[in-house]
């Protein structure tokens, strides 16, 4: 059924029908409807089923502090739950339905926990689910999730796409109401930048839901009329659907933007302002009386918006009930529609006549309300307690109105009570924010306060920043009075009156909370549940409060209040990662020769940011272990090579120089001659291993430092550490140069022959004049500036060769044409992996952040005769133990037994239990030179262990390998092969 | 959070890596009898502020500078920005 008519309103199109789906059935409503105000305008009032108990409910509000009317929006590829039907803007082919009720929505069996209610009130699951704990896991809390709860997600992957965005300006607005309009308006004209944002998808605030005159002109009309002047403003960005979210520190602001037909669904926008205004307006709260949760039952200026704004006008038999002036308004309007209106309950002994039409039930109160599934009528009492029984349909209530202050919270300032109001206003802020309430936020509930209150606060925030106001004009307003009574809850009747619709907390709720202690705000809240959830207690919290104040016989202030912390308003976690996710989570970093390699067979492995290549497949291999193999032959045998580009690289010039590197490794560099290269060994400052590398002094005050490639920032910022705030006086000055020279390694016996290939005439590379641990700049290949040092991480005679990143590419191809004679290859990580195991050298897998240098048996190298960074706590006694973790190397009795890394080590009588743990392997491998798998590892004691049998344990992977201790260097242990 | 960098003016916090408490300027000797006590308290021992607080950032994606912050750690607000060497510099001159 669609009921075509509607009251005239320019916010709603008539010509433009818009079809959608709830719950199955097809209805109409109209360009600008909500689906909220759609559903209503079809007569549709059941909408959801409450959170705990199912309780039939209805729409309640019209924004986003909407308790109930949550839905989920169903599209193609996704299901969006919990959207609040008072939001969602109507689009044609809309499909919604309701959540949290089976088999349907009218018939709901799980409404039976709404029959044993008085069993499951607040703290009911604390108490009952106690024992046996393990069921708590297994049973209470699944079947507890599947009857409460809100919506369900699809689990799909969606299509849509979110965006994150920074945006600048000196005034942020919030809000677009009357307040935001004159403040945009007043400081566009001065020329300041100015971001005004409103969550709605159409600018006016209140001012939409209003019909009286600004100026002679619908508050609609004079909305377009100023929005007019201020779009001609290029200093001024109007910004719709955008929901701030949170206030951060230092004028940082938090907001989503929603987009309508846009491939991208969402902006998380992070906006930064030196000045904000809070013009969000104030929401009305409601009474607890009764069954005052049935659908019907509504706030009073939310009717007033679905009537003014949506032009909904099937509201029958109204009846209101008042502790305020506002509700007169509403009152007026329903009349002038030809609504019948029963009549206005107020809870005052002789409040404002406004118009004779309207009948006054004075000095009463609703004290039950009536109907199963939609509100039938209520009960009134008056003050000599006479019951009068009302029939109405609808329900309008106000219990007063609260200046929306959330935002004002989130830095951590308290709201304050105002007495004159009787609601919380935005506390003083401090000086780290930079935000302030105005209007109706700021507890000015009459427009005409509200535009002095703006126009105030703006001039103000324009003489902070030095600005002068241009002229401007603003409407003339007849001042107008507001008037409450402090009036909170019904106080007659034992049944449920609810106080948090989104939570099923109802007054009783309190009392028992209070009765068993919980009397701090803070522990009511989280005894109970008020106020949290999607809607944030943002029509229930003072009530709540109120309540529990008059519990307690204090004033509102003294029980005092919880604050709100962002988010506003619920938002994904999709729209704060953006586009981030998958592959774009973090940047990939490629190697210089990435494409070369790709094109030679290469596969890749990350390490860090970085793509490497892991080896190189050549065409009858079918597994890995074939190529890395082959690699790792082919580099003992004769000549390999592999990017190493990845390795942290600093720079390091200075007269201070040498003494900056000698302080910052343990070991001593004092004596490092000009054109050699060191092993260094850092230490933190804890006297744990950072990182190590090698240091080549290529000058007199030149200095290239190596880091692990993980390592590479974390050692960079350490060295600036130790030179900005440690010895500023020093000479000296680093930079990071990892991207602006490639390295490659070349290793393996017949190394210098392709060197001696590449390296121009006049540079001697002979074991003689350029041994084992030098470095030199030179030119290669005609002409090409490099640097040439001669370590070797494989443990063979090798070459580290460095020149300008983007020669890296030509330099492979070209290293694969001269070394053609020596059967050339090049190799990956893997067989890298393979020959640093094979050659005992320490790695990522060693360095965990746990190990000493006496752990890696270099114990010795740490010097105690100079000042480094981790050299005193080097020497602290739990770190030299005697029997203390060593470094060694493990090989299986059986060649083929795999020893797997983080197993750990036992005696092999002992049984397999923590206390008999004498250590753990750290890296693993099958070393082709051995013809065995091998491993390194701590052992405790571990140097006197070589030749012992131990069990290497993984009761993870259930595997159980007997292994002999051994020197963990198994290939060359002298290092011969390096100095040939 | 914004950080109002002495250098570059004011930049996200983000672009930052914090360390923590200002007090590991005053790096103790390591050639006194009692250094080893020193560098203990130095490295581990903390005034946990509520209030005032000096402290170390990092401008890791900006120019590299050591700051020390002076910032409120109940409201954050900052009321300096320094760069670490000239602040170690200064400290010289009227403590050490």
């Amino acid at each position: 059924m669609t009921r075509p008519t509607r009251t005239k309103s320019s916010l709603i199109n008539t010509n433009k029908k818009l079809s959608f789906v709830f719950n199955g059935k097809k209805y109409e409503g109209f360009q600008g409807d909500t689906l909220a105000s759609a559903l209503l305008a079809n007569d549709v009032k059941l909408i959801a089923r409450s959170f705990k108990y199912h309780r039939p409910r209805g729409i309640f509000t019209s924004g986003s502090h909407e308790p109930n009317a949550l839905v989920e929006i169903i599209h193609d590829d996704y299901n969006e739950p919990n959207s609040k039907a008072t939001t969602v803007e109507l689009y044609e082919g809309l499909v919604a339905k309701s959540q949290n009720c089976w088999p349907s929505l009218k018939y709901d069996l799980m409404s039976i926990n709404d029959k044993f209610s008085k069993f499951i009130g607040a703290g009911f699951y604390y108490k009952t689910f106690m024992w046996p704990s393990f069921f708590w896991e297994k049973v209470y809390e699944p079947v507890i999730r599947k009857a409460a709860g809100l919506g369900k997600l699809s689990k799909n992957k969606n299509n849509k796409n979110s965006e994150k965005g920074f945006l600048y300006c000196d005034l942020l607005i919030i809000g677009s109401g009357p307040s935001g309009l004159i403040s945009a308006y007043i400081a566009g004209l001065s020329g300041i930048k100015v971001i005004i944002v409103e969550e709605d998808y159409v600018f006016g605030g209140s001012l939409n839901n209003e019909i009286f005159k600004i100026s002679n002109m619908s508050p609609q009309a004079w909305v377009q009329s100023i929005l007019k002047e201020i779009r001609k403003l290029s200093n001024v960005r109007c910004i719709e659907n955008t929901s701030v979210i949170g206030m951060f520190d230092h004028g940082v602001f938090g907001a989503i933007q929603k987009l309508k037909e846009s491939k991208i669904e969402q902006i998380f926008w992070k906006i930064v302002s030196k000045k904000a205004l809070l013009c969000s307006g104030s929401l009305e709260r409601l009474i607890p009386f009764q069954n005052n949760d049935l659908p019907g039952i509504m706030l009073s200026g939310s009717i007033r918006s679905y009537l003014n704004r949506w032009g909904v006008n099937n509201f029958d038999k109204v009846l209101l009930f008042t502790n305020n002036d506002d509700t007169y308004v509403t009152a007026l309007d329903l009349i002038s529609n030809g609504i019948n209106l029963i009549g206005v309950v107020d809870t005052r002994d002789n409040p404002r006549i406004f118009d004779p039409k309207i009948k006054v039930f004075k000095s009463s109160q609703i004290v039950s309300a009536k109907g199963k599934l939609y509100l039938k009528g209520v009960d009134i009492v008056n003050k000599v307690g006479e019951l009068t029984h009302l029939k109405c349909d609808y329900l309008g209530i106000s219990g007063g109105w609260n200046p929306n202050i959330h935002l004002s919270c989130h830095t951590g300032v308290r709201p304050e009570w105002n007495e004159k109001i009787y609601a919380f206003v935005a506390g003083k802020t401090n000086v780290s924010t930079h935000l302030k309430a105005v209007g109706s936020a700021n507890g000015k509930f009459s427009l005409y306060e509200c535009i002095l209150d703006a126009e105030k606060q703006v001039l103000e925030i324009l003489s902070d920043l030095e600005m002068k106001p241009k002229k401007y004009s603003l409407p003339k307003i007849k001042e107008q009075s507001f008037e409450i009574d402090p009036f909170w809850f019904v106080k007659i009747g034992s049944q449920r009156k609810w106080v948090d619709l989104q939570n099923d907390v109802t007054v009783k709720d309190i009392e028992m909370a209070y009765a068993e202690n919980f009397r701090s705000v803070e522990h009511l809240k989280r005894y109970t549940t008020l106020g949290m959830g999607t809607d944030q207690g943002k029509t229930s919290n003072v009530t709540g409060l109120a309540i529990l104040a008059s519990l307690s016989n204090k004033s509102i202030p003294d029980v005092g209040t919880t604050v709100f912390r962002p988010p506003y308003i619920p938002l994904s976690i999709e729209a704060l990662v953006g586009s981030s996710i998958g592959k774009n989570f973090k940047p990939t970093r490629l190697t210089p020769t990435h494409n070369w390699a790709r094109d030679n067979g290469a596969s890749f492995t990350e390490t860090g940011l970085w793509l490497r290549a892991e080896w190189y497949s050549q065409k009858n291999e079918y597994h890995w272990r074939m190529s890395v193999d082959r690699e790792v032959n082919s580099v003992r045998n004769s000549v390999g090579f592999c990017d190493v580009s990845t390795l942290g690289k600093i720079d390091i010039q200075g007269k201070d120089a040498l003494e900056f590197v000698n302080k910052v490794y343990c070991n001593g560099f004092a004596k490092l001659p000009v054109g050699k290269v060191r092993y260094g060994l850092m230490l933190r400052e804890d006297g744990i291993v950072m990182d190590d590398g090698t240091t080549a002094r290529m000058s007199e005050n030149h200095f290239i430092m190596t880091t692990t490639t993980v390592n590479a920032e974390s050692v960079y910022r350490h060295l600036e550490f130790c030179h900005q705030c440690l010895w500023p006086e020093m000479d000296v000055h680093l930079i990071s140069t990892t991207d602006a020279w490639a390295q490659i390694a070349i290793a393996g016996p017949k190394s210098r022959k392709i060197i001696s290939k590449i390296v121009d005439k006049q540079f001697d590379v002979s074991n003689k004049n350029f041994p084992f641990m030098a470095c030199k700049e030179i030119t290669i290949c005609g002409g090409v500036l490099a640097r040439l040092f001669r370590i070797s991480f494989s443990g063979e005679l090798a070459y580290e060769l460095s020149i300008p990143t983007q020669y890296a590419s030509s330099l492979v191809s070209y290293l694969m044409e001269i070394g053609k004679d020596e059967n050339i290859i090049p190799y990956g990580t893997e067989a890298l992996g393979v020959m640093r195991i094979e050659k005992g050298h320490a790695a990522g897998a060693e360095l965990n952040g746990t190990i000493s240098a006496q752990n890696l048996n270099m114990g010795k190298m740490v010097s105690n005769k100079k000042d480094s960074i981790g050299m005193v706590l080097s020497k602290r006694e739990g770190l030299n133990t005697l029997d203390g973790l060593r470094l060694v190397g493990l090989k299986p009795i059986k060649a083929n037994h795999q020893l797997v890394s983080g197993s750990h080590l036992f005696n092999s009588s002992d049984t397999i239990t923590p206390i008999n743990d004498l250590g753990y392997i750290t890296s693993s491998c099958y070393s082709p030179t051995l013809k065995s798998s091998i491993a390194l590892g701590f052992l405790k004691n571990g140097n006197s262990r070589h030749g012992d049998y131990l069990k290497a344990s993984n009761p993870i992977l259930k595997t159980e390998v007997i292994a002999e201790v051994c020197n963990p260097i198994f290939v060359d242990p002298n290092g011969d092969r390096l100095r040939e | 959070m914004i950080i109002d960098h002495p250098l570059l003016g004011p930049r996200d916090a983000s672009e930052f890596i914090y360390l923590g408490d200002a007090s590991l300027l005053n790096r103790p000797n390591w050639d006194e009898e009692k250094s080893e006590d020193n560098f203990y308290k130095y490295l581990y021992l903390r005034e946990n502020v509520a209030g005032m607080h000096k402290e170390l950032w990092f401008h890791q994606q900006g120019d590299r500078s050591w700051l020390v912050i002076s910032r409120n750690t109940v409201t954050h607000e900052i009321f300096k920005v320094e760069l670490a060497t000239e602040f170690k510099k200064n400290m010289g001159k009227s403590n050490d």
